[in-house]
Order: structure tokens, then sequence, then C-alpha cells
């Protein structure tokens, strides 16, 4: 009788020892434990970073049309300048919407722009037009001339000049109507030119590739976008002479002239964009990968467009890799058949001989071919001095470069003259063509890095992320947006500027090493490591909490039989 | 001097055929525009780089072959001087042009080497070189991140090269004070600028082989280059191949610089035994290859053969034999040479091939080399060994300083005070020590020193060590096999027996004029000993497991026993019945009967 309440209070003191483990174990062990195996994550801005995964594009233009003398009738005169402001959208698909706004502003020509329209060529006027004033990156002047002007060839509607003005060509709009008729009359005409010297809706939906599946592009503005090389800060371009056979030919090219004058004036003109590098190396000994078959009929060799799939590959391990830069590489090689293989000639898909007798390899670079058997005599004594012309070899390759740095070619609609861009090798419109699709590129690119290194960060939670990392992809966001709300507002350079920082550090955090560190220690190993020492530590706290729960009900179940 | 006698030869020759012949050999002579009114710019064109290739064989005493193969390329460019970026190359591979230029290299050398060169059997080699990698680089003075362009530096290489060169760290690198001074042009003394490392463990093989015959303007397709067929080069008793970059003069008058890249191959094989003991060889034994062309980039292409102990014919036979005969001074010794022209049609015969095959008829002794060292570790067990280093001048009467470069890793520790140098049993007390001591996984150890070797005898070099615990991520993959220490450098001014040649532009073979002779009575050489193979104290790696689980365990009973006498409460139990009396009872309740 005297011991019965001894041994409750015994069971009673063994019960709160349990107890008290357990709530140790659980308010200090398990915490203790979590905090000292968690792997370190910096806080990354999840939430700005979802809202960059559906991308509101907007895109404006600020378009300046002049109506030069005689092209309105006085009355309407007086109502000019005027501002309009024109919007148009498109839901791209789920995630991406794209906001375009023609800032359009018109105004009467000055006297001294009309005096420049007054130029005998078109050519004349857009240089004098150009020195009156200087029209910033990324906007347009159309300037209307009369039907009776004789600057335009017979046909022409619009001139396209070298820099950012066009020059259009309408009837005297009639008093009939008012301004607002005029100006809708004007609208398709001036919407086309704007396409042209800016971008066009497939243009930008072609820079969006990266975000969007097949099927909603155009296949020529695809096939642009898939030739011309990734967007990057820096850009190596290598120029190969290569001679397969240095017994018969000995090859001079001088090729620091000819890089001087014909490559370097559009690269100088790109710095915007990217820094280029130029070099070039002879290579010797070097041939094609493929057997050129002998043609009977026009008793040459001749490459078929099949085969010269097969060229790049073998040629390549000897181009050498670029020790100096992590750019990317832009080749441009001109192959001299050997004095027994040639001439050569490639053939398209038609059979037809190529005239440039040159092809090129999307985001690789090009391939000319050049035949030198005609400049000597087989009497000749070997091996034979051949000076190579580097006008021919240079206007192949800056046509190549032209596309594969994504300058597109134009189709201009009927009605329209682009003026040749010169010896700069790009006219300013062109260079904003580039800069929008660059810039909008850029920012998909960028965006959908992130929010896949995001994504990936979100799934995979043994990821170790840096204060690094985090500091890269905040200033990704950053960039990003500073370039969005750039393109909203017009200023196109500093948009490429903020663009191709938001690449450079998406891919920075994307690519860095430190995220791959804890990443192949599975759960597996860890839990066998933890065993020894969980399981005998945990079974006796939850069998006595078992045996106490059990206990409890036991105690309640008696009280209430007591009760009843 | 070369260009001086084409200068003579052009005012009497008809001028325009001497030009076309002179810029078919691709000769750089930038007099000729000034004299034949050929415009400028042409000639800048023609004449930037010289190409020359050489080989050498020598029969050794041994019986074995070695073959020397050199590259060079030069190349009249500037590009650490004019500021402008020079990036147009022609027969100067544009790979290591990039790397000179983005670097701002001055001299750079690199070596690939399987197998030791057996100095006492062989002889000298003409470009020394020690087993396994290394790398030594000359920064221009302008660098100012010496050690960030030298890890960027070795991780080109290793890409250009195929090789592990990116397992050059500052733990394996140093800054020699007098061992390594510059080959080429200008007295840079300042050795802040120079790194130098090698790396034994490293394995050539062929994917060394094929990027270094990249770099060759003929590639492996013409001239002396065709010889390289990995299967045979790679089948040798030593295997070394090397880079060395430097700017030399351009001209006899020194008036400009230009860029020299010498590309090297030595080898020597074992045709004794794989012979059948038939000493007898040839080109297509050799290489299983003959000689077709030479290189058409090539202005020189020649193959020199060492006759120099068989003036009349009595040790061996040489066929085809050559009418060209030159003599030059190598190694502190003028050796004769049957010299085969390679763009000469008629050294190939009818048969349109060259073969040279040389069949033994006598034995020969060979001189003893004045300078060989060999090195070995001694001691027992795993805490302290002790580095021998053993230094032989056979020079029967001279005695001559040598520079000991030793560089070794921070996990052997040095004990300096144990050093000692004796030579014929009397200390010989280094007149200069350049000590560094290492930083545990920082910096190796730095130990240089010039010591006197007295005449025909051997100096040797002891220091103790004791070898650290490294942590266990520090292991190589087999760490029972041991750690390789790097070959000990002994560079020396070696006195000649005949007056060496000093006029470094006169034309001469190059493979002997590789380093620049200063003075008639000396000449330099370079001695490598063999890489060292040392155990360190290896832990069983599956000890970090073991010892979780068994502190857990061990944790896990402690923790057992304590929770019990918590939580257990301990009472006085009846006694319950003897197991007979409770057998006896369900028997009993079987059958019925009361129970007990």
């Amino acid at each position: 009788i005297l011991l019965k309440p001894l041994i409750m209070k015994i069971t009673r003191r063994g019960r709160n020892a349990a107890l008290a483990i357990a709530a140790v174990v659980i308010v200090v062990g398990i915490p203790l434990w979590w905090k000292t195996t968690e792997t370190y994550r910096a806080w990354l801005p999840f939430s700005q970073i979802g809202e960059l995964d559906s991308l509101q594009l907007q895109l404006s233009v600020e378009v300046e049309v002049v109506f030069s003398r005689g092209t309105l009738i006085p009355e309407l005169q007086k109502k000019v300048p005027l501002t309009e402001t024109r919007e148009q959208e498109h839901q791209v698909d789920a995630k991406t919407g794209l906001q375009y706004r023609y800032e359009t502003k018109y105004r009467t020509a000055t006297i001294m722009e009309d005096d420049a329209l007054n130029q005998p060529t078109a050519q004349e006027a857009d240089l004098s037009l150009h020195m009156l004033s200087e029209s910033a990156c990324g906007s347009v002047v159309v300037y209307i001339i009369p039907e009776t002007s004789t600057l335009l060839p017979e046909g022409v509607t619009v001139y396209v000049g070298q820099r950012r003005t066009a020059l259009l060509r309408t009837t005297v709009f009639q008093g009939r109507g008012g301004l607002k008729e005029v100006l809708s009359a004007l609208h398709p005409l001036v919407k086309q030119v704007v396409d042209t010297m800016s971008f066009s809706h497939q243009d930008i939906l072609a820079s969006l590739s990266d975000r969007m599946r097949a099927g909603q592009i155009s296949k020529e503005s695809l096939a642009d976008s898939m030739r011309a090389i990734k967007s990057s800060p820096g850009y190596e371009i290598t120029f190969s002479l290569l001679n397969p056979d240095p017994k018969s030919h000995s090859l001079h090219w001088d090729i620091e002239g000819a890089v001087h004058s014909y490559i370097q004036p559009l690269l100088d003109k790109l710095t915007p964009i990217a820094n280029f590098s130029v070099d070039s190396q002879i290579l010797y000994y070097a041939v094609l990968g493929v057997n050129p078959r002998f043609d009977n009929s026009v008793s040459a060799y001749t490459l078929n467009a099949d085969s010269l799939a097969h060229v790049i590959n073998p040629v390549e391990a000897r181009l050498g890799s670029n020790a100096a830069s992590s750019n990317p590489v832009l080749n441009f090689l001109l192959y001299v058949p050997d004095a027994r293989h040639s001439p050569l000639f490639i053939r398209d898909r038609s059979q037809k001989e190529v005239p440039s007798n040159a092809f090129h390899s999307p985001r690789w670079g090009g391939i000319m071919v050049y035949n030198v058997n005609d400049m000597y005599d087989s009497k000749a004594e070997f091996p034979v001095d051949i000076d190579i012309s580097m006008a021919k070899v240079m206007g192949v390759f800056l046509a190549q470069l032209r596309l594969l740095l994504g300058v597109q070619k134009t189709q201009p609609p009927p009605g329209f003259l682009l003026q040749s861009p010169g010896s700069a090798g790009l006219a300013d419109w062109e260079l904003d063509r580039l800069l929008w699709s660059r810039s909008v590129e850029n920012v998909a690119t960028a965006s959908t890095t992130i929010t896949s290194l995001a994504q990936l960060l979100d799934q995979i939670s043994n990821i170790v992320i840096n204060d690094n990392i985090a500091q890269q992809v905040s200033s990704a966001v950053m960039s990003l947006h500073a370039a969005l709300a750039e393109l909203e507002v017009g200023d196109l350079a500093l948009a490429l500027q903020y663009s191709q920082e938001a690449i450079l550090a998406s891919e920075k955090a994307f690519f860095d090493p430190s995220l791959l560190h804890l990443l192949y220690f599975p759960d597996d190993q860890k839990f066998a490591i933890y065993i020894p020492l969980f399981l005998p530590m945990c079974v006796p706290i939850v069998l006595s909490l078992l045996k106490i729960g059990n206990e409890v009900r036991q105690r309640r179940a008696d009280k209430l039989a007591k009760r009843d | 001097m070369a260009t001086r006698h084409l200068f003579i030869e052009l005012q009497t020759l008809n001028r325009r055929a001497k030009l076309k012949i002179i810029f078919a050999k691709f000769q750089c002579l930038c007099i000729i525009p000034a004299l034949v009114g050929v415009d400028k710019k042409t000639c800048i064109q023609f004449c930037l780089c010289t190409f020359q290739e050489e080989m050498v064989i020598r029969p050794l005493y041994s019986g074995d072959i070695y073959a020397s193969f050199q590259f060079r390329t030069q190349w009249d460019t500037d590009f650490l001087h004019d500021g402008k970026k020079v990036s147009h190359y022609r027969l100067f591979p544009k790979s290591l042009g990039q790397v000179l230029s983005k670097f701002s290299v001055r001299e750079l050398h690199i070596s690939f080497t399987q197998g030791y060169w057996r100095t006492m059997q062989w002889g000298q080699p003409f470009i020394p070189s020690p087993p396994g990698a290394e790398l030594w680089v000359w920064f221009h003075h302008t660098v100012t991140d010496v050690d960030g362009n030298w890890k960027e530096l070795t991780n080109v290489l290793s890409g250009i090269f195929c090789a592990s060169l990116n397992f050059i760290d500052s733990t394996n690198t140093v800054e020699p004070s007098a061992s390594f001074k510059p080959l080429g042009l200008g007295n840079a003394t300042d050795h802040r600028f120079l790194r130098y490392a090698t790396l034994p463990r490293e394995i050539v093989c062929t994917e060394n082989l094929t990027p270094w015959k990249k770099l060759l303007p003929c590639g492996s397709k013409a001239g002396l280059a065709v010889l390289m067929k990995s299967e045979k080069l790679f089948h040798s008793s030593f295997h070394s191949q090397a880079v060395h970059i430097r700017p030399v003069c351009k001209d006899w008058q020194c008036t400009s610089t230009a860029w020299e890249l010498r590309q090297t191959l030595n080898v020597v094989f074992d045709l004794y035994t794989s012979g059948q003991g038939k000493k007898e060889w040839s080109l297509f034994k050799m290489f299983s290859r003959t000689l077709t062309e030479a290189c058409p980039l090539a202005s020189s292409s020649k193959i020199y053969v060492d006759v120099t102990d068989n003036p009349g014919g009595e040790l061996f036979d040489l066929s085809p034999s050559s009418p060209l005969i030159s003599t030059a001074v190598v190694l502190g010794d003028r050796r004769t040479y049957s010299v085969y022209d390679l763009t000469k049609k008629e050294t190939f015969g009818q048969l349109r091939s060259l073969n040279l095959l040389l069949r033994w008829k006598g034995e020969n002794d060979m001189l003893r080399p004045p300078l060989h060292a060999e090195r070995y570790v001694s001691g027992f067990g795993l805490q302290k060994g002790e580095i021998h280093t053993c230094l032989y001048n056979s020079h029967p009467y001279r005695a001559y300083p040598v520079l000991l470069l030793d560089s070794l890793p921070w996990y052997l520790r040095l004990y300096v005070h144990t050093l000692t140098v004796t030579s014929k049993t009397r200390e010989n007390k280094p007149s200069y020590i350049h000590y560094q001591p290492s930083k545990d996984r920082l910096r190796p150890h730095l130990l240089e020193m010039l010591v006197q070797l007295p005449p025909h005898s051997v100096t040797e070099v002891t220091v103790q060590f004791e070898r650290a615990l490294l942590k266990w991520t520090e292991y190589t993959p087999d760490p029972n096999h041991g750690f390789y220490i790097g070959s000990s450098v002994i560079s020396a001014l070696v006195p000649s027996i005949v007056a060496m040649d000093t006029n470094s532009t006169r034309d001469r073979p190059l493979f002997s004029s590789f380093f620049p002779t200063k003075e008639e009575s000396s000449y330099f050489m370079r001695v490598y000993t063999e890489p060292l193979l040392v155990n360190l104290p290896t832990p069983d790696f599956s000890m970090p497991y073991n010892v979780i689980c068994l502190t857990c365990t061990v944790v896990a009973v402690g923790y057992g026993s304590f929770y019990n006498l918590l939580t257990r409460t301990f009472q006085v139990d009846e006694p319950s019945a003897p197991l007979a009396k409770r057998l006896a009872n369900i028997i009993r309740r079987l059958r019925g009967v009361p129970l007990l």
C-alpha cells in the first residue's frame, strides 16, 4: 500500500524524463542539425524573375515626316506641326507580348531642307540633309517630295539613303478633305518605310525565336536569325588562306591592306554592337574533305551542294582554336585548289555554277574557292608566284560577313530604291535594324537564361547559391529592366548596352562552376552516414513516446469507465 | 653574313633570274627592292618569315641511334615594342603568336619528354630536357601581374599541346635566380619575370605529338616531318619534343629583332635489341618511311650524319654516301658531318627517295661526357629521408663551377641545416646559395647554389627531409605509387676542348646554335638528374566513413544506456514460480487436475 504512490512517482519521473529528452531533441537537436547541414543559398529575386517569365516588350520608334515645299496646300500647312502616336499590339504567345509605338511628328521643311532637296540627285540630297541635322539612333526621317521632283528615277516612289532619311514621292494633296485624310492616306507608305528602316514584326519575331516554338515565325526570318552568329560582346574574325599545293603555287595575299580597306570600315561602324578582332593565317597542305568530281562537259572539277557539308570538318582541324579569347570565331577560308584539281567550281542544288564560287555555313563562316589555273600556262616554272586579287575575295567575304553578323538582306517592297551602303559597308539605318533585333534578341535570351536558372535552382534544393551568383542574377535582372525601359523610351544605343550587360551577367551566373559542387551528393549516401547515429537515438524516443501515448489513452478509457 | 653573300651574288647574276630564285626560297632580304626597284610592299609580303628544317643522326656507342629534328621559323616582326597588334600570320603558327602577344611573353621554352636521357651511355644531347613536362617563361618587363599571366598561360598552353600543364600552380612554380637566363636577345636579370615549373609525372604520347606537328608550316605532309610516325617514335628508349620561342637578331648587324620558333624532337632508338643484335639501321627501319622531298617552304632542309669517328670508313658504312662534308663545333668538340641537302634533286638519286643506311663494322670507345649527375633518396621508414645528388666532373685537370637548382614540393620538409656538399671527402662550401623556404600548400622549396667541381671528382650534395602528412583530398589517385619529385637542374660553363664559335650570326647548323656562346674557351651545358619517386605516409581512404560509423555507434550506445537509466522505472517484482512448477501446472491444466 505504501509502495504504490512511490511506484507511481517513479513512473511519472521516467515519463517526464522521456518527454524532456524528446523535447530537447525536437527543439534543439533537429534545428541544430538542420542548420549545420544546410546548403548555403543566397537570396534571389524570384518574384522579379517570375515577372520576367512573361515578357511584355514595348518598342518605340520616333518617326519624323517632313513635307517639302509644294506637297501640302497652304491651308493644311498651317495645321502642322502636329504629333501623332500610333500603337500596335501583338500577343505572340501566352508569355510574350509585343507593343509597337510609332511617335510620328509631322512638320514642314525648313528653307535649308528645301534647298537640300533641290540637289540634282537623291544621293547628294541625302548627304546635304545629313549635314543639316543628325538624327538620333533608331529614329527615322521621311521627307515627302512632290510628284514633279526629278530626284528619283522613274517608277521609284521611295528612296532610302545611306543614313536615317528616306525620300517619299507622292501626289500633291488637294484641298479635298482635311489634314486627317491626308495623313491617313500617307500612313501606309510611311509605315512601309519605317518597317524597312527600323524593324518589321517578322524581324522582331525572329529575334524572339529563343522564347518561341517553331512554326510561329516565317521560314525566311528564322533562317536569317539562325544564320547570324549569336549575340556576344566580342567576335574573332579569322581569314585563312588554304594552299594545298605549295610546290606549284606560291601565293601572296595582301591581307593587311585588304582588311584595312574593306573590313575595318564595317567593323568600325559595328563597334556599338561588339568588339571585333581580325587575324589571318596561311595554312599549307590543307585540303578539303571531299574529292571534287571531274565534269567532262566543262572540263573542270565540281563540288555539289550536297557535298559542301563535308568540306568543313577536316579543314577545321587545321584552323586551330583561338588561344587568346573565348569569343566566338568567324572563319573565312580562301581555298586555292591544287594545280591538278583546278579549276574547281561550286554548284548549287540546280546544278548551276555559283557565280561567286563561295558558300557559307551558318554561325561558322564562309569558304571561297579561288582558281588560279588561268594565271599561268603549262610551261611555267613551279612554284608559280601568284598575287591574289583581294578586291574580288573581300567582296565575297564582306557579303558573307554581313549575313553572318545578322545584317539582313532586306527585300525592299516594290517601288523602293535602297542606296548601296558605299565604303562603310553598312548604312546607318541598317545598323539601326541590327540594333533593334540584337537588343530584342539579347533581352529574350537573357530573360530565358535567368528564368531557367531560377527554375533549376528552385527545383534542386541541393545547389549552393553563392553571394557571387546572387549578385550576378540581380544585376542581370536590373540590366534587363533597364533595357526594357530604354526600349520603351526608344533609346536604342542604351538598350543594347543594357541588354548586353544582362546577357553577360546571366550567362556568368548560369555557367558558374560553383553551382555544380554539391549537386552530385545524393540523399541515399547522406542518410547512410546519418543512420548509425539517428537510428539508435530515435528508436527509444519514439518507442517511449508511443508507450506514453498508450498509457494516456488507457487512463482516459479507465476514467470514462469509472464515470459510467 | 648570308645576306652579304647574296648581296654580292646579286650584282653578278642576272637580276631577274636571281630575284626569282631568292623569292622562291623564301629568303628574307629587304635590301633587294632598293636594288632592283621592286616596290616595298611586295617585298614585305614576300619576306617576313624563313623556315629551316634539319635532322642530325648520331650513332651512339651503345648501338643506339640518336635522331634529332629541328625546325626553325624566324618571323621578322616585333609585337612587343611596336605597340600595334600583329595578327597576320604566314609561317609562324597563329595559336602561338596569339599566346605571345596576349601574355607579353619574351621567351618561352616548353618540353615534353618520355624516358630519361642516359648521359653516361649516350653523351650529351643537343637540347637537354627533363623527364615529364618542363615549362619556363620570361615575361616582358611591362607585365604587372606576372602570376596571373603565368596561370592563364599554362592553361592556354595545356589546351594547345593537349597536356596537363593546367596542373602547374603556385605549389610547383619557382623563380630561379641564376639557373635560367634568357637564351635570346636582351639581358633581363630581374627574375621576378621568370617562371619555371616541371611536371615530372606527365606522360607524353601521341596526343602531344599531333598538336606539335600541327605547328609546322608543312605539317607532316612534306619534308622531314613525314618521318614522324607516332607508332615508331614512341617505340623508343627516349623521346623528347620541345618548343622554344625567343627573340633573336634579324640580321648580322642586329639592328632589329625577330622572333625565332624552334621546334625540336629528339629520339633515341634501341635498334640493337629490336634488330636481333645486328648493328644496322636505316631511315626506313627507324621511321618506317623514306624521304622523297623537302618541305617546299623551307629555305634549307638538311640531314647531318655524325661521321667524326669514322674518317676512313673502318667503323661503319654509310650509304648512299654524300660528297658534302661539314664540320661544326658542337658541345665543345669539333665534329664532322656528312650532309644531305634535301633541296637538291641529286640527293634522292634515281629512286627519288632517300633511305640512309648504316652498317657497323667495329666497336669504339666513347669519350666520357665532362659532366653528369645522378640523384637518389636514401633512408628508411616513412618519416625521414635524405636526398643525395652526385655531380661528376670527368675533366682530367680543370675545375669549373656549376649551378645546381633544386625545386622540391612543400610536402618534403627540408632540413636545410643538414645540407652538406662534399667532394673528395672534404667539405666543399658553395660560393652562392639562394634558398627560398616553402610555404605549406602555397609554394615549393627553391634551392640554388654555385658549387665548384674539382677536376676528376665526385661532388655529393645531401640534404635531409621529413615527409609531411597530406590532407586526404590532396593525395593523387594512386598514392601508393609514390610522388614524383622533379629533376634537379645543373647548368655549367664547361671548358671546351676546341675553340667555340662566338659569332652568333654565322650560318651554322641549327643543332649547334641553340645555346648562345659568349667566350671561346667554354660552352654552356645543362644536365638534368633523374626525377625522384618518394613515398609519403598514406592513409586508408575508407577511414572517414569508418570513423563516422564508429563514433556514431559509440555515441548511440552511451546515449542508449543513459536514456534507459533516466526513463526506466525499477520495481520489485514478485518472484515468479520456478520453471518446473510452471511446467507441472501446464500439464495439470491439460489433464484437468487441480493446480499446485
